[in-house]
This record gives structure tokens, sequence and C-alpha cells, in this order.
């Protein structure tokens, strides 16, 4: 599969996730979304920017119990909680947010 | 979560040249977010793959080694090195990535700990769950 963004396409896989990491940009994460029929906010951005420096730093894409730890350690526990993460990512905060920080799917993902 | 089981996860081999490794740390990630109780042993060639400073660019792999800093996020911060293995290959502790965990008052606690191949025996009959990379 692919994506179209402004004319240039990108490679995805069978469920949307990006095939190279070093081609994201935020431009793609927004038609990600668009197909989606969501809209990315500030808060939004914060969770995406997040999993891409925790990719960054370990490699991996964080299963869902273990995001929401890391967030509420590292950005307050007011957003480190599933009912938050939930209602920014209704297909499931790590499943859809790594698919729009241009990641692989969480491991332990089904 | 319902049932919580003790594994232990024995890594022998070298972190690339076959898969094990890699496909040890993906097993013990995913026991890790159900929340099972995990221990790591590393001994024989898996002491290399706690050594610092990987690069395996070179042969077009992902350094992998970075996940291990990951692990104290999934509560996996029992981590036993054979003292023996790392001996025989002329290596220490310092040589090994510094994997710290926090305790329930925030404290900051070593993840690693070199021991005597004897003290694995214990660990070892502890487990519910024992995998051998």
């Amino acid at each position: 599969m692919s994506l179209d963004v402004n004319g240039v396409i990108y490679e995805t896989d069978e469920e949307g996730y990006l095939a190279n990491l070093n081609d994201w940009t935020m431009s793609i994460a927004k038609a990600q979304a668009d197909k989606d029929g969501a809209e990315l906010e500030d808060a939004h951005w914060e969770v995406i920017h997040f999993l891409r420096e925790y990719y960054n730093e370990y490699q991996i894409s964080p299963a869902v119990r273990i995001l929401t730890k890391a967030i509420g350690k590292r950005l307050g526990s007011d957003k480190g909680n599933s009912k938050y993460l939930y209602e920014l990512f209704p297909h499931g905060p790590a499943k859809q947010a790594c698919k729009y920080a241009g990641l692989p799917k969480p491991t332990g993902c089904i | 979560m319902s049932v919580s089981k003790s594994f232990v996860c024995i890594n022998r081999k070298a972190p690339y040249g076959t898969i094990y490794a890699l496909e040890a740390l993906e097993v013990v990630l995913i026991a890790g977010a159900f929340e099972q109780q995990v221990k790591l042993i590393f001994m024989d060639d898996g002491v290399y793959q706690l050594t610092r400073n990987q690069n395996p660019a070179g042969i077009g792999m992902k350094n992998f080694s970075k996940t291990f800093g990951a692990l104290s996020d999934y509560d996996v911060d029992q981590i036993f090195v054979d003292s023996e293995s790392l001996n025989l290959r002329g290596l220490d502790a310092t040589d090994l990535q510094r994997l710290t965990h926090e305790t329930n008052d925030a404290e900051e606690r070593l993840s690693i700990k070199v021991v005597p191949r004897k003290e694995l025996v214990d660990i070892i009959e502890s487990a519910d769950v024992l995998f051998n990379f």
C-alpha cells in the first residue's frame, strides 16, 4: 500500500504504517489522520513527538500500558492515564499514535 | 490481570549473527507488557548483548541494545550476568550498559547484577516458565 501526500508517494504496510520511518514528516501524520477522519491538535502532537523520541532512544514502539506509564512519568499523571489517551486516540493510543508517528506497530499489539 | 507467572529467560548467544537475541528480547517485552514477572540471565556469548556502544550499522542491523534501556518501563529490572562468562571473555561489569530502575519510593537501583554461576541455579529453579535462547 502507499500514501499520497501532496503528490509524493510513500510506501506503507497493509495497515497504513509507514514502511520507512525516516520518511516521516508532520504532513504525513496529517495525511494519515485525514484518512481516519481525525484532526490532530497540540495534545495529539505531544504524544506523537513523545513516541518518536521514545523510539529514537529505545528503538521500540511501547505497548499501550507502557506508553501510559511512561507518559505519566514524563508529562504528568493528568496525561498518563488511559482515559486521556483514549480520548485523543480512540483506535488505541499506542496503535493509532504510532501510525501517525511513522513508527512500527507496538510489540505485543494484536 | 489475573495470572502472573515467573518467567526466566536465559540468553546465551552473541547479539548479532543469529536472530536469537532479538527474538528473546521480543518475548521478554511481550511478557512484560502482560505484567508477568520476568528475570533475565546472560551467560556464555550472551554477555556481549549487554555491552556498551554497540554499532551494528555496518552489517545493516538495528542497534537493539538500546532497547534494554526500556526494560524498566516494562518492569523487567532483574538482570543477572554470569561472572565466569564475563571473565572468560576479558570483560567486567564496567563493559556493560548501566541499566537502572526506580523502586516504589523513587530510589534509583541498578538492574544488572553480576553473580557467580552457582547463584544462577536458584533463579532458574524458581521459574514457572523457562526460555533458553
